[in-house]
């Protein structure tokens, strides 16, 4: 069954890059919870370790099977994940005012991060399927519009909307790239405009402040702008060349919010300084182009959508987080991949660069 | 790929601003790690009386900590800052060291509410004291210490069960919230928004700069139902014995008075209770801590007389021609039971029955209407089921039935019981506030009002943001004619030659009343003293209840005073004292509105001329101003009359 051809075009440099990012994530995690006060977050940095095994036993059932195989199974993924989105809102762990956590024995899953995978592979398969009867139009969107709505109203009331957010990117960006007709896609532009201004005047003024606190923290001091403060101090005050390892003191003095989940970056560079973050940048757009190689090297509509929508969604997130800590963003709950503490969030991830390399590995096996 | 290397592009064009160009603001600013957050307090609404007397402020507490970042040397500082306070040096270094370790910047409390003259001082030698800090807090001042203590309740610090919850949103740990009374049950208009700054510190902790500041959002305004004079006034006759009084307009069920006696000290509880004084609270057997107007269940005794003669009337075992013969005594099965009069009352009907509280007339009432029906209109009327008050805690009661019986002891009914339960005693168990609506309701010819404590919430800066409205909470099922008899027998109780409660009467007032003597033990068979060797505990409780005047009633009481042996000496002029007042204060204002409403009435009836009009104005108002200095007591029945029936 196993091809001795598979392993011919089995992907290292993908592993390679998946590993160096995963060393930094774990390294830096390291710094971030040991500074500073003793606490029972301090072993983190184990938990992640066993999370990154578990992620790699992941991604490499990822690739084994044949991807095609995905094929028929994509709804019944996608209708697990969702199931799981459900279950939160009901049984989830209530954790300072949202509901996103569903308690599995000793570990704690995050659906809203899972159901990124489940949607890309029924977007790529739904759209694989068009694209060979011809354009999308807006009768082809219909379908797209309503698998993620779904979700998205789930998590909106756990609630989460940077996360739900960030699903409307992954889809919308996968759409875009599937060549949807100008047509349709001025249809759609046309709609917006005049949508958001009337959602905009029927809104309470509460909800206003609120979508208005989300774009610009300033306007929360005392919360949201205040992390933001806290993170440009630390990121600016690591200069060229950073502070040096387990040397940052905004992190040591628990001056950072979340700093081993969403703020990780700023940990990291008030460390390793402009240099080091640069080169964090850099590795990020390199796993980017290397996954944009991937999906332009399949040959079947599955398969480049499949991949294509895994690295949107890498894209999305570095660019979010990175652009949020430095305060060009909102301030919403999207972990940077690899790096960020989260169980959930680094499997989502794998499992994704498991199908890339899956992609990559059968892209000259015969249909 | 365009769009991806143009957003990274912007990435690092950030990352360049921030850590290349702007790397030295940016450094400064960490190395003093000097950007932190102030919270900032909202000032609690405050709470006033009836009549706008204010009953509960804020005032300015300065407190005491230290931030170990900025103290150093800090044995030193400690010592020094411990030459000011009563504290030793090494309390305030234990203090501290509990905290050690602990995030070095984060104000650690060392003494609360140092007064003007230490802060005087600490400010003097602020100097030679690096990382000490005084903040000013508000604390909540109660101006009349006791005086309503369990209606306005206190404050206490908020503990983990209560932050987890989610009904306090903003709350932090340490935060006071609202923990008994109007201050629990109102928390959410008192308290308030947090607001908060940031600021930019120097080295040695001084805010330099204040970099951005959100507002606190005062707390609303609280104005209670209740008339803070005539609370002091219950207090002060209770004198410190276990009791209650509550009294209510029987018009909109308003809470005028509710007093639960004795009392305890409120500020003592918003600056921190020390175990001492909270176990002294705790185990003080006059059980100051609990509001015995709604927790406390009493055996309602004969003022349950007035729900077995409405049973009786309402069901036809009697009529205003029913007449039994009282010997002193009833007998029933192989029991005897006495009336309270040993020597009998003779022949006497129902309104009779009423104002010399025969037992043996009640006891065949009782017997005719078997316990259920008794126990239907009981609960009918309201008893054996919580009135709905916007106070914690408030108790149920107990009106027995022989289903209930068999329930909860297993032993079916016996005829016999019922007797006792006719007359009060028994299973029954009422609170002194569900007696005070029923005596309202039967004042106002059967309606009864929700009890209410809260008449307005004003905001901060002074506009109405809520009125509360009375809300009828039953009607009796009660006739009319049924009414009129209860309630003639009733005025009989204090007005008539031999009523129980002629200690009550007021010049000038007619009043209506019942007494009741309830038995904490019961007597020994063959006992027949009327007054036998017993401890201060096992005495009877005293009940009246009462309302005036007797038609268009201005006022319904109910007191208890626990172990005070007779309604009627201990109880009846607690109410008589309360009404008097009560009306003697409101009069100028009935008198006002009644010139007010005959002003309406002539003008609605008056031609549209304007001349006129002014002159039935004048002559209206001159003789009731004249009148009221002259007619202070008299003639004010017909006057009362005339007011509501103008309204």
């Amino acid at each position: 069954m196993f091809d001795r051809r598979l392993v011919q075009h089995f992907d290292w440099g993908l592993l390679g890059l998946t590993l160096l990012l995963g060393a930094i994530g774990i390294i830096t995690l390291y710094s971030a919870v040991t500074a500073g006060a003793p606490t029972p977050e301090k072993l983190l940095y184990i938990k992640q370790i066993i999370w990154f095994g578990l992620g790699l036993t992941a991604m490499i059932a990822a690739f084994l099977f044949d991807y095609k195989k995905l094929d028929q199974l994509s709804f019944f993924i996608y209708a697990f994940c969702v199931l799981l989105l459900i279950c939160v809102l009901f049984f989830g762990k209530l954790v300072s005012g949202s509901r996103r956590w569903l308690m599995l024995g000793p570990f704690t899953i995050q659906p809203s991060e899972l159901i990124k995978i489940g949607l890309i592979i029924v977007l790529a398969r739904y759209y694989a399927k068009v694209a060979n009867t011809g354009g999308v139009g807006l009768r082809e969107l219909i379908i797209p519009v309503i698998l993620t709505a779904l979700p998205f109203i789930l998590i909106v009331k756990q609630p989460d909307l940077g996360t739900a957010l960030l699903l409307v990117l992954i889809v919308g960006s996968v759409t875009l790239f599937v060549k949807i007709g100008k047509r349709t896609l001025a249809c759609i532009i046309a709609v917006g405009m005049v949508t958001i201004p009337l959602v905009w005047f029927f809104l309470k003024g509460y909800q206003k402040g609120r979508i208005l606190t989300f774009l610009d923290p300033d306007r929360d001091p005392l919360g949201a702008g205040y992390h933001i403060i806290q993170s440009k101090i630390a990121i600016g005050s690591g200069m060229i060349t950073g502070k040096g390892f387990l040397k940052g003191t905004q992190n040591a003095l628990s001056f950072l919010p979340e700093q081993h989940t969403d703020f990780i970056f700023s940990v990291l560079a008030e460390e390793w300084g402009f240099v080091g973050s640069v080169g964090l940048i850099i590795l990020f757009l390199m796993l980017i182009i290397w996954g944009l190689n991937i999906a332009y090297g399949c040959r079947d509509n599955f398969g480049i959508a499949l991949s294509f929508g895994v690295i949107v969604m890498i894209f999305w997130q570095v660019f979010i987080n990175i652009g949020m800590v430095m305060g060009l963003m909102p301030v919403v709950g999207i972990p940077l991949p690899l790096i960020s503490y989260g169980g959930s969030s680094l499997m989502t991830i794998m499992i994704g660069l498991g199908l890339l390399m899956n992609v990559r590995m059968r892209r000259f096996l015969p249909e | 790929m365009f769009c991806i290397m143009a957003a990274f592009a912007v990435l690092v064009a950030r990352l360049f601003y921030l850590q290349i160009i702007e790397r030295q603001e940016y450094n400064r600013l960490s190395e003093n790690n000097c950007i932190r957050l102030q919270s900032i307090d909202p000032p609690r609404g405050m709470i006033f009386d009836r009549y706008g007397k204010l009953l509960v402020e804020n005032r300015p507490s300065f407190d005491l900590s230290i931030i170990l970042k900025d103290a150093k040397p800090l044995d030193q500082t400690l010592y020094r800052v411990s030459d000011f306070l009563e504290s030793t040096p090494q309390e305030l270094i234990t203090k501290v060291k509990r905290k050690n370790g602990f995030q070095s910047y984060k104000p650690i409390p060392l003494h609360q509410d140092i007064g003007r003259d230490v802060l005087a001082m600490i400010e003097v030698n602020k100097f030679d004291l690096p990382g000490i800090e005084v903040n000013v807090r508000p604390l909540r001042h109660y101006i009349q210490r006791g005086v309503s203590a369990h209606i306005i309740g206190y404050l206490s610090e908020i503990d983990p069960k209560e932050l987890k919850s989610g009904a306090y949103t903003d709350a932090r740990p340490g935060d006071f919230i609202g923990k008994f009374g109007a201050e629990k049950t109102f928390d959410g208009f008192l308290r308030g928004k947090r607001g908060g700054r940031q600021v930019e510190v120097n080295a040695t902790g001084q805010v330099v700069r204040v970099l951005n500041t959100v507002e606190a959002q005062p707390g609303n305004n609280i104005y209670l139902t209740i008339d803070q004079q005539l609370q002091e006034k219950a207090e002060t006759l209770l004198g410190g014995l276990a009791g209650a009084v509550v009294a209510i307009k029987p018009s909109t069920g308003e809470v005028l008075v509710l007093t639960s006696s004795p009392s305890f000290d409120q500020n003592a509880f918003a600056s921190g209770l020390s175990l001492k004084q909270w176990r002294t609270l705790q185990f003080n057997p006059f059980r100051p801590m609990e509001n015995k107007a709604i927790q406390g269940e009493y055996a309602p005794a004969s003022t349950y007389k007035i729900i077995t003669a409405i049973a009786g009337l309402e069901e036809g075992v009697i009529d205003t021609s029913t007449t039994f013969y009282c010997p002193g005594f009833y007998e029933y099965g192989d029991r005897v039971f006495r009336c309270w009069k040993k020597g009998g009352h003779g022949t006497v009907d129902v309104f009779r029955a009423l104002a010399e509280s025969c037992d043996v007339f009640f006891y065949q009432v009782g017997q005719k209407l078997g316990v259920d029906r008794l126990a239907w209109h009981a609960k009918a009327s309201g008893l054996g089921a919580a009135t709905g008050i916007d106070l914690d805690h408030e108790a149920h009661g107990l009106i027995p039935t022989a289903a209930w019986k068999k329930q909860r002891t297993g032993v079916p009914w016996q005829r016999g019981e019922t007797l006792s339960v006719a007359i009060g005693q028994g299973y029954n168990l009422v609170t002194p506030l569900q007696m005070a609506v029923l005596a309202a309701a039967v004042a106002n010819d059967g309606v009864a009002y929700k009890p209410l404590i809260l008449k307005s919430i004003e905001s901060a800066d002074g506009k109405i943001v809520f009125r509360n409205e009375k809300q009828v909470l039953r009607k009796l099922p009660t006739s009319r004619r049924t009414m009129d008899i209860v309630k003639r027998g009733l005025w009989e109780v204090v007005h008539s030659e031999r009523g129980t409660a002629r200690i009550a009467r007021v010049h000038g007032i007619n009043i209506s009343g019942k007494t009741g003597t309830a038995q904490v033990i019961g007597r020994r068979k063959g006992d027949t003293s009327r007054k036998i060797e017993r401890a201060p505990h096992q005495e009877a409780h005293a009940w009246f209840v009462a309302y005036a005047p007797s038609e268009d009633s201005k006022i319904a009481v109910s007191v208890v005073v626990e172990n005070g042996e007779h309604g009627s000496s201990a109880a009846a002029p607690i109410a008589r004292e309360i009404i008097k007042t009560y009306l003697q204060r409101e009069k100028p204002r009935i008198l006002t509105e009644d010139a007010n409403a005959t002003d309406r009435l002539i003008s609605l009836n008056s031609k549209p001329n304007p001349d006129k009009l002014e002159k039935t104005n004048n002559k209206s108002q001159i003789p009731n101003n004249k009148q009221y200095p002259m007619t202070k007591n008299t003639n004010s029945k017909q006057r009362f009359g005339i007011d509501l029936s103008n309204h």
